[in-house]
């Protein structure tokens, strides 16, 4: 005979102002197998749980049904209360009376009776519940970080200060991501390149860390704590253990200067073996084949040049080098894929997005996009920092900065904004304005967006102190104009502040496009099976409470991949989702909530309908076989670490075979049917 | 939520634009060709429509000044139908006579042009020269400006921008008063 409690919140007024909670709880006392129906101002405090344990020790309760909030609130205090009175957690069952019931209805006979059959429901699932155990699966002491930008390095070192072994991958031949060819950073002004190349140093020497640069995720199976993960290492013909990084190959290269670096964004030039840059980590070279006379002429029989391994004393190069796949375990996955910036011509990968013809992109060799200005500026860069226009080496005294290009223009298919745009520009004006002192940078924006620390004072230092034009409209069209003899980019703009158009002569315009995830990045979430936007930007499993988790057990995001965010808070968040791995990691096994898919396999026909449904490629078809070996039949089986407990392979499996435990048919029926009642 | 009666509403229904969409970024205003010489450049007139104001906005010089060149609409981060705002805003001006007196002689062209193409199914450009300065002579009497459009008139004749040869009417005439029964045009 069933014994439950049911115990009824008032949630202070939340509940009780729009529902009769005397009413319910006396309404409720009468139903079969209800042996007590209490009500308290604050179920979840104190005395509230106190009552429930005291009803459970004196009456012996088999179930418990709380009648308050929202199981996302306070399922979780109930099941402890409940466990530590010596009644197995799985035995309680919420009643959402306060979001579905008091909050949405503002007549209380009608919320009453509501409350009554919404509890009802639930004295008739839990008089069907099962004790249950959580499931326990082993867990791999080692973390795989995908993607070594600033996020991807930030996760790594802090894993494996954590003492996790981390493999840390990275499709370039170095690490530094985006940050490295920056120029110098908002707010603080401090070179990018000093706060970051220690930290690259850092990686490439941690003894946890494991760094395969020129790499590449190819598959990942498995699931949370237990991933199988394959690793392309793509050929890079130079052998990084042999390799001194000398530089004697990549000076005497005869392509030296020739292929443009796409590290500078194609403003500056570098050979066939070449390092993308000098403070490269590994600070080892690679060859582009594409380009390599060598390689090239080995598949027509012929051994030309090969002046690299001549030069070589280490004897490093090997032309014959071939792409190699290495397997790892891991328990957690750090996903760090960061952004590119939006293509502004005409060509896009992505259907859905059009270019800006009428910015001359791509046609005018002056209209550069933001990174490659911070190329430009940067001591590092292919000008050494000097301000040089790209078409004639001269020095541009006006330059258009133009916001927005891409992020918040619904007609080319972008309709958030990219935040850190704003920012930079500002940033670029200043820079410019430290290196050429009579220039002048007029910007075009539509809103400027500084929220955060020293934000808005850096934006007002950069109109305030160095003379910023800021013109608040977007701008129609650039078109190339002849000026006594001076080659100027017309901008036609608005300055809708004061109501007129505003057309400014440039010598250069710098186009602050939109972020968008990095190329191929929809494929690897489909690896991984985690989920993203129309865009591609992957999705937090909650975007305030679990911002770095993602629907995929132990898949954590942080950085660009996630959505478009400065270097401040990508650190922030990938250290955060370094510390959500580790404390995944530091179980000695993980639990996991019991309520998962199982299987009937007498009666599973091995149709493969929850196998195409799943999400979560949690089902696989298997075969039974007898001692002998005989086949016996395929039935499908669920993975118990895999499995996320959605259900869709219940829906779909036409012979029932299916059902999800803590969420059976019959307790489900059961609950329809007292609505019925 | 929308007053009944609200004058923005019949806006939108003849531009086939939704004005609350406009975020006021000023590409309208700056891509448009007669936008430094317009006392309500798009960007505001986008900005008075969705503040109701479409009396003012009608009365406005700019709307007659517009070319008519689709840039604006053509440029809209927003897909805002801009100029159809501008057409919109022509024909409650037209409607409720509130047409801007400078813009009078514009309006005196357009019903010329369009009394020419009724006629003759095209345009005759020096009938339709005459046509426009007579009438225009007959509201102000301004001898000057005769003077000086006559003294143009060779003049664009000579670098080909106006024709005298008079080119023979539309075979089907009973065509071009269908289409301006249909369109319900008053010149």
């Amino acid at each position: 005979m069933a014994k439950i409690g049911v115990f009824t919140c008032w949630c202070g007024e939340n509940i009780a102002r729009n529902v009769d909670v005397q009413a319910v709880s006396e309404a409720i006392s009468k139903l079969p197998g209800v042996a007590c129906s209490e009500n308290y101002k604050y179920m979840c405090s104190e005395p509230g749980q106190t009552l429930i344990a005291d009803k459970i020790k004196e009456l012996g309760l088999t179930g418990v049904v709380v009648a308050s909030c929202s199981p996302h609130m306070h399922l979780k205090t109930f099941r402890k209360t409940v466990e530590l009175a010596g009644v197995n957690p799985y035995l309680v069952e919420m009643a959402n009376i306060r979001e579905q019931c008091s909050w949405v209805h503002n007549d209380k006979p009608v919320a009453t009776a509501k409350a009554i059959e919404l509890i009802g429901m639930a004295v008739a699932k839990v008089r069907r519940n099962a004790a249950l155990e959580p499931i326990k699966v082993p867990v791999t002491k080692r973390a795989l970080v995908i993607g070594a930008g600033v996020a991807g390095i930030q996760a790594a070192l802090d894993l494996a200060a954590g003492g996790v072994e981390v493999i840390l991958v990275e499709r370039e031949p170095s690490v530094g991501g985006k940050m490295a060819g920056l120029s110098e950073t908002f707010p603080t002004l401090d070179c990018s390149q000093c706060i970051l190349t220690p930290r690259m140093v850092e990686v490439g020497q941690h003894p946890n860390i494991k760094l395969m640069t020129y790499s590449e995720v190819e598959k990942v199976d498995g699931y949370v704590g237990n991933f199988k993960v394959t690793v392309r290492k793509k050929a890079r013909y130079v052998d990084i253990t042999k390799c001194t990084g000398c530089g004697s190959c990549w000076n005497a290269c005869p392509k030296k200067g020739k292929i443009p670096n796409s590290f500078d964004y194609g403003l500056g030039n570098r050979g066939a073996i070449y390092i993308p840059f000098p403070q490269a980590v590994p600070a080892r070279p690679t060859i582009d084949a594409d380009n390599c006379i060598r390689i090239q002429n080995m598949a027509k029989g012929k051994e030309l040049c090969g002046i690299c391994s001549k030069q070589c004393a280490a004897q490093a190069i090997n032309f014959h080098d071939q792409d190699e796949l290495v397997e790892f375990d891991v328990g957690a996955i750090v996903v760090a894929t960061g952004y590119k910036l939006y293509s502004i011509g005409k060509e896009q990968e992505n259907p859905n997005i059009k270019g800006y013809g009428e910015y001359g992109y791509g046609k005018y060799k002056d209209v550069v996009d933001s990174l490659q200005f911070e190329r430009i500026i940067s001591a590092s860069g292919p000008t050494g920092g000097e301000p040089k226009r790209p078409s004639d080496g001269a020095t541009p005294k006006t330059i258009v900065f133009i916001q927005c290009t891409g992020s918040r223009d619904n007609a080319k298919g972008i309709t958030y904004c990219s935040k850190i745009c704003c920012m930079y520009t500002a940033k670029h004006t200043m820079l410019f304005k430290h290196k050429v002192h009579d220039g002048t940078a007029h910007v075009f924006y539509m809103d400027i967006r500084s929220g955060g620390k020293m934000y808005d004072e850096f934006v007002r230092r950069a109109i305030e102190q160095d003379g910023a034009q800021y013109h608040r409209g977007r701008v129609s069209k650039i078109e190339k104009v002849t000026v006594d003899g001076q080659t100027k980019y017309r901008c036609y703009g608005a300055d809708t502040l004061a109501g007129t158009p505003c057309v400014v002569d440039a010598d250069m315009v710098v186009l602050a496009c939109a972020m968008v995830p990095s190329t191929g990045v929809k494929s690897l979430a489909q690896k991984l099976s985690v989920g993203y936007n129309e865009y591609g930007f992957l999705s937090e499993s909650h975007p305030k409470l679990r911002p770095v988790e993602t629907n995929a057990a132990g898949v954590f995001v942080c950085g660009a991949c996630q959505g478009p965010k400065d270097i401040p808070e990508t650190v922030a968040q990938a250290s955060a989702a370094a510390g959500k791995a580790l404390i995944m990691l530091s179980q000695p096994f993980l639990t996991r909530e019991p309520e998962i898919a199982t299987v009937d396999e007498k009666l599973c026909a091995a149709c493969g309908a929850c196998v195409k449904a799943c999400p979560y490629k949690a089902i696989s078809i298997e075969e039974i076989r007898d001692r002998k070996g005989n086949l016996v039949k395929m039935t499908s089986r669920v993975n118990p670490g895999l499995c996320m407990g959605c259900g869709t392979c219940v829906a779909v499996c036409p012979s029932k075979s299916v059902d999800l435990i803590g969420f059976t048919d019959d307790q489900v029926y059961a609950q329809i049917e007292s609505l019925l009642d | 939520m929308e007053k009944p009666n609200d004058p923005r509403a019949r806006v939108e229904e003849l531009a086939q634009t939704k004005l609350s969409d406009c975020y006021q970024c000023g590409k309208c205003t700056a891509g448009c060709p007669r936008g430094a010489d317009m006392d309500l450049p798009p960007t505001r007139m986008m900005r008075a429509a969705q503040l109701g104001q479409i009396e003012e906005a009608s009365k406005a010089d700019s709307i007659w000044r517009c070319l008519s060149c689709l840039t604006c609409s053509a440029r809209c981060p927003k897909s805002v139908n801009v100029s159809g705002v501008v057409d919109a805003l022509r024909q409650i001006a037209v409607e409720t006579n509130s047409v801007s007196p400078k813009s009078a002689k514009i309006i005196g062209f357009q019903k010329a042009f369009l009394r020419n193409v009724r006629r003759n199914g095209r345009t005759n450009e020096v009938e339709m020269a005459s046509d426009f300065e007579i009438r225009y002579f007959f509201r102000r009497f301004d001898v000057m400006n005769v003077v000086n459009t006559g003294l143009l008139g060779p003049k664009m004749i000579a670098r080909g921008k106006m024709h005298f040869a008079i080119g023979s009417p539309v075979k089907d005439k009973a065509l071009v008063k269908r289409i301006f029964d249909k369109c319900k045009v008053e010149l």
